[in-house]
């Protein structure tokens, strides 16, 4: 049984304007086989935490920990944490020019398994897949996110959550920009992964949207760099109906 | 700049630089074709490095390629032969040199008046083949060079030719690509770490050829390679290629030069280099001049550098001339950029090492050229080299 613990988790960035505090003190806890939303308004710290427990050097843990299972994650560089477990479908993914999209995965998938997939295995492994989030086979010799649209390049990332298994998987809002066919495509990618590999989700978005496809078992509300509430899929209606304005009244009121 | 941007490899605004250029509007001292010419060395006075063709180069390293005396005896060379390719020597008063340019610098004429014999490469046939020639053994005496490649009407071939071991060379390579003739020439720069070569390429393309021209550079002190293109009849086309890799302390240039001559001409130049370590130097001129009678042109040129590392320096510079309204397309682009960090951190989230990454980068960088090459084996061989030059061996 796979765990992603997060304690007392405070982060900063350096900006041009000096040294911001993101996080606050985040404590969390999933378990494989959970999936868990993290919901807020902009600028609460949703994509700090998903780029901190990647490994992204912009970011600065000044507090706290994280452990996958029991390990000491915030020790271990970029491609250590792939290695161990744990995946990060981006925001924004980035063109990797010249690289194909086969090259990229059969590397990837070498690096993550320490030895090279069994290539007829693999050629089928990744067909399936494409065809599944209903990707034209020309992608795969493409160049890595080059001219792919921004619906092309989140079921490109859900691809690599489908192919690379990991333990837990960030989901940086992965339903923004997505018409409605393309984010039921992407949710039943991620439904999928979770059901074959029985894998830990944290789901960072904004909007309630992508909730109707991929059901939370957890759902927790970021303001200003920390957990405002937390409680289960009900919670997620109720920011539906009432959006985040509560929650940034009252921290509007505590800051006073 | 008065180019029709029209091209099926547009770059985006940012790109092109639809800013402002960062070194001012630039104003011709005159038109490119009409720069001073000529075979004799004497014509053209003492290099000072203050000259526009050699200011970005590093003349005190070569002053004897310039100046000195140079041998002028035949080179050592190595041939693979390929039916319907025919390499010979030739006597300096043949009929068959001097058909596709003139020196336009000094270095350029020391060796036109220095050689002794000229290098004949013949192709004929239509049917397609590889012929390899390397010169290597050269020593380090500065020495002058001549080579005539000659495709023949409608024939077809690939001609390398290479440079390995140590070397002091200036020369002049004339290619006359015939009628309806196809024609790839590599000129492959593998020297050793101290060498110096410095080579000027003189084209001239007949009616509906078609050259591709590729000039990959990875080994030397100082390696200056400037491919001039007279697409002198109608229909005629150029790709011309270029791919470097400089090491700290080297200094690979290329100026090159492509001449519409002609109408419905079409240019197509893409160069593209990768810095590594202190004092890593890589320099691209790029001139393009439509004439008056090249109606229906069809050109573009970029440069693209990657930088790896802190301590280099790329400069890279593209002219563009146009004496004629009615063209197809004509423009140009230049980008020289960081290795970019968030491309590595993107490869490392999948579990790449650093290293792997950083060469994935590189070599899909660099691939674009080397795909374009033609001949697997070549392909095979340089993909092998870069990757040697990214490990810094």
């Amino acid at each position: 049984m796979s765990v992603l613990e997060i304690k007392n988790l405070h982060v900063n960035v350096e900006t041009d304007q000096g040294t911001r505090e993101i996080l606050r003190g985040v404590d969390l806890v999933i378990n494989e086989g959970e999936i868990h939303a993290i919901m807020g308004p902009n600028g609460s710290g949703k994509s700090t935490l998903a780029y901190t427990i990647a490994g992204h050097p912009k970011y600065q843990v000044v507090q706290g920990e994280i452990l996958l299972d029991g390990e000491n994650v915030l020790e271990m560089s970029v491609d250590e944490r792939a290695r161990a477990g744990l995946f990060l479908a981006m925001q924004y993914p980035v063109e990797i020019p010249g690289v194909t999209v086969t090259n990229f995965l059969r590397t990837a998938k070498t690096a993550i398994d320490g030895e090279a997939p069994s290539i007829r295995g693999w050629v089928k492994d990744v067909r399936e897949s494409m065809s599944n989030l209903k990707m034209d086979p020309a992608f795969a010799e493409r160049n890595v996110n080059e001219g792919f649209s921004g619906g092309e390049k989140k079921r490109n990332e859900i691809l690599q959550l489908e192919l690379l298994k990991p333990k837990f998987a960030v989901l940086d809002e992965t339903d923004s920009g997505l018409d409605v066919d393309a984010l039921k495509i992407v949710s039943e990618g991620v439904n999928r992964a979770k059901a074959n590999t029985g894998l830990g989700i944290l789901l960072i978005t904004h909007y309630t949207r992508i909730l109707r496809y991929i059901t939370p078992d957890f759902v927790h509300v970021f303001v200003a760099g920390k957990i405002a509430e937390q409680g289960g899929r009900e919670l997620a209606d109720r920011l539906e109906e009432e959006g985040y304005d509560r929650y940034q009244v009252a921290e509007a009121a505590a800051a006073e | 700049m008065t180019a029709a941007m029209q091209s099926t490899a547009m770059p985006t605004a940012e790109q092109h630089g639809f800013r402002p250029h960062s070194d001012g509007p630039i104003i011709p001292v005159q038109t490119r074709s009409e720069r001073f010419r000529s075979v004799n060395v004497e014509d053209f006075a003492p290099v000072t490095g203050r000259e526009h063709e050699w200011k970005l180069s590093p003349v005190a390293a070569f002053a004897d390629l310039t100046g000195g005396e140079l041998d002028g005896a035949r080179l050592p060379i190595e041939t693979a032969d390929a039916p319907g390719v025919d390499v010979s020597w030739i006597a300096r008063d043949d009929a068959r040199i001097g058909r596709a340019g003139t020196p336009e610098e000094r270095a350029s004429a020391n060796a036109w008046s220095s050689f002794g014999e000229a290098l004949f490469v013949s192709v004929t046939g239509e049917e397609e083949k590889i012929a390899a020639i390397t010169r290597s053994g050269l020593g380090t005496t500065p020495r002058a060079a001549h080579t005539v490649i000659e495709a023949a009407p409608n024939s077809r071939g690939l001609v390398v030719l290479r440079g390995a071991g140590e070397a002091r060379l200036t020369e002049n390579v004339e290619i006359v690509v015939g009628e309806g003739a196809s024609l790839t020439v590599v000129s492959l720069q593998e020297w050793d770490d101290d060498a110096v070569h410095l080579a000027s390429h003189f084209a001239r393309l007949g009616r509906d050829s078609f050259l591709k021209h590729i000039v990959v550079s990875l080994g030397g002190k100082v390696v200056r390679v400037n491919p001039s293109t007279h697409l002198a009849e109608q229909g005629s086309d150029v790709e011309a290629l270029g791919l470097y890799f400089a090491d700290a302390g080297q200094h690979l240039e290329q100026q090159v030069y492509v001449h519409h001559d002609a109408p419905h001409t079409r240019s197509r130049v893409t160069y593209k280099g990768a810095l590594q370590g202190d004092g890593a130097r890589s320099v691209w001129i790029g001139d393009v001049l439509i004439g008056n009678a090249a109606a229906g042109t069809d050109s573009y040129e970029q440069n693209r550098n990657l930088v790896l590392t802190d301590g280099t320096r790329a400069d890279s510079v593209p002219n563009l001339e146009i004496e004629t309204g009615d063209i197809e397309g004509a423009g140009h682009a230049s980008a020289t950029g960081r290795f970019d960090d968030e491309q590595l951190f993107y490869l490392m989230a999948r579990g790449i090492s650093e290293g792997e990454a950083r060469r994935l980068v590189v070599r899909g960088f660099l691939t674009e050229i080397v795909q374009k090459i033609g001949s697997p084996d070549l392909e095979a061989r340089l993909t092998a080299a870069l990757e040697a030059e990214l490990e810094g061996r």
